[in-house]
């Protein structure tokens, strides 16, 4: 049984499409990464699975139960870790979960229970009993991700799990969602982070415009990418010679981005290296070089050509951004 | 699979009635919780009584026969009536809270009865008035406030105030939801509760306001349900000042209780669906 099948699903917010005809499905056990820029629609899709949103038109079930025949038959099997975490700050980490549990219809035995486990699991057991407004970002995170499995849900939904929190409880959150999916939790997550999405899932839809536009493994999406690329920075003046080069290095026109020329690198740091040398010999002293993985601008800009429109900046190796902190 | 489906959008009642009390234990437990709601709420309508008693009560002559403490007993059955409509604007800023939270997409994400999340929210707005009227009737006291005709009549009273402020938690519920945002829902709130509170019999008796605005604040609620209380309170001899009879004022609050609560909370809930699309 797929555990998301929706066809043609379109959703207008006044003038606006924001689902322009999304079909997607995925089977049971498996975590679907759904990426893409702000406003691209992941988060109306999510909440039109999740029955917070009826479409306008077109059919989806979720589980097996379709979404518009039976809201409360979804609601039943879905568990949804929205954008902000959804905890109430003056209760504590355990009360917030149990009452979850209890919203589930779970009996007030097993919504503790449940709740004790998920809080193990989720390694929040020992501030179990704190008032959440204690709690950082992160652990805030935690917890609404513990409510979302206390009703043990057949398919979750995470919406940028990952958004606005610090590197050090991002590379957390991976390694607990990837220990969650170790479980056989089926998963709907969606992300800006290309990283994110290749760590995380095993097929990926990228999303644009309310349309999905690319669909396939992390190694598909990233052969159609070609993988690394070397970018560097010169100045003006030596631009068009850096071109030049840089043509002869890659065997074809470095890819100009503002002021940045790239080009692919199958070889990774072999390929920087060769880079350094020669520039070297040519005599071009670039104001920055790095080996960087495609980001989500590059995945746009392949398969759209135009940038994704939340871009984030140009990154070097030194100072790469781990989005929005 | 070509049969017709129906939707099923309905949570059995007992489960309803489950989701209804964890809600309101959750919204209780955040009154208990933020000293600034706690203060709020216990130590405005105290002011107000400490405020209107000492200054403006010397000055005003209700025509209830109790001695130099005539006053209090005026005040005590409308002050209770004042703080219910003050206190209901809570539920609109509670509701707007959570919307802008992002809560209310956590419970409607859940199998739970959606209706679960507007009851929770006015009856632990009555659980709360019920501790506030207590602690306000403990400081009448205090201050010569005594109930004249007998505990079970004064129950009904306290009953009565309870029952309107509920009804208007719907009300309040209605414009939060309405407006969205808590600053914006508290000026909302307001708007209609000035008028009602104080173009009525609360703090003065009707009679020494002009005729137009006597016309007005003879017939709304907001001095029905303050004479009904205090017709449950005041010695009997003194019934005759307010107008009408005892009977027909119970009568009237629990029209105007039930008039309310049927238009505002339909309403309600078809604002809760727009506003959280």
């Amino acid at each position: 049984m797929n555990a998301v099948e929706a066809q043609n699903i379109v959703k207008h917010f006044g003038d606006t499409r924001a689902l322009d005809g999304v079909s997607i499905q995925f089977e049971e056990g498996i975590v679907y990464g759904l990426l893409g820029p702000n406003g691209a629609g992941k988060t109306t899709l999510i909440r039109v699975l999740t029955t917070l949103l009826t479409p306008d038109s077109g059919s989806a079930s979720v589980a097996g139960v379709n979404l518009i025949a039976d809201p409360v038959g979804v609601r039943r099997k879905v568990g949804l870790a929205g954008q902000f975490a959804a905890v109430d700050e003056h209760q504590t980490g355990r009360e917030n979960v149990e009452m979850v549990g209890r919203l589930y219809n779970l009996s007030r035995e097993e919504a503790r229970s449940r709740a004790d486990e998920v809080l193990d699991r989720i390694n929040l057991a020992e501030v179990a009993d704190v008032q959440v407004k204690t709690y950082s970002g992160g652990m805030r995170r935690k917890l609404d991700l513990a409510a979302s499995m206390v009703g043990r849900p057949e398919v979750l939904f995470l919406d940028e799990p990952t958004t606005g929190i610090d590197p050090a409880s991002r590379l957390a959150l991976w390694d607990l969602i990837e220990e969650m999916v170790d479980g056989g939790t089926t998963l709907l997550l969606t992300t800006q982070y290309l990283e994110e999405a290749d760590r995380l899932a095993d097929r990926i839809g990228v999303i644009d415009h309310g349309k999905l536009i690319a669909e396939g493994t992390s190694d598909e999406l990233k052969a159609t990418l070609g993988g690394d690329v070397v970018e560097i920075h010169v100045h003006n003046d030596d631009r068009a010679r850096a071109i030049e080069f840089l043509s002869r290095v890659a065997g074809e026109e470095p890819k100009v981005e503002g002021g940045s020329l790239s080009i692919p690198a199958p070889d990774g740091s072999k390929t920087l290296t060769t880079v350094v040398r020669e520039l070297d010999s040519v005599a071009i002293e670039p104001r920055d070089i790095a080996l960087r993985k495609p980001t989500l601008n590059d995945v746009f800009l392949t398969l759209t050509g135009h940038k994704a429109e939340d871009e984030t900046q140009p990154v070097s190796a030194t100072s790469r951004r781990r989005g929005r902190v | 699979m070509t049969t017709k489906v129906r939707p099923r959008n309905r949570v059995p009642l007992q489960s309803a009635v489950m989701h209804t009390a964890v809600i309101t234990r959750r919204n209780v437990l955040r009154f208990i919780r933020i000293p600034q709601l706690l203060l709020f709420s216990t130590v405005q309508p105290v002011m107000f009584l400490l405020l209107f008693n000492y200054v403006f009560g010397g000055a005003i002559t209700t025509g209830i026969p109790a001695g130099p403490d005539q006053y209090i007993n005026w005040l005590i059955p409308g002050i209770l009536v004042q703080s219910a409509a003050f206190g209901a604007t809570a539920t609109a800023m509670g509701l707007t809270e959570d919307l802008g939270a992002g809560v209310i997409d956590r419970f409607r994400s859940l199998p739970m009865a959606r209706s679960a999340v507007l009851t929770g929210r006015t009856l632990a707005d009555l659980v709360r008035n019920s501790f506030v009227f207590s602690l306000m009737l403990v400081v009448g006291y205090l201050m010569g406030w005594r109930f004249e005709q007998g505990f079970p009549k004064m129950a009904l009273g306290f009953g009565v105030a309870l029952l309107f402020g509920y009804s208007f938690s719907w009300v309040m519920a209605a414009i939060g939801l309405a407006v969205k945002t808590p600053e914006a829902a508290q000026s909302a709130g307001f708007l209609p509760i000035f008028p009602l509170v104080f173009a009525s019999s609360i703090f003065v008796p009707t009679s020494s306001m002009p005729d137009w605005l006597q016309t007005f604040a003879e017939v709304q609620p907001v001095t029905i349900v303050a004479n009904t209380v205090r017709s449950l309170m005041i010695p009997e001899e003194a019934l005759g000042l307010l107008g009408l009879d005892q009977g027909t004022l119970i009568l009237q609050s629990f029209a105007w209780i039930v008039v309310i609560i049927a238009v505002f909370a339909p309403l309600s809930v078809r604002q809760y669906k727009k506003a959280v699309g």
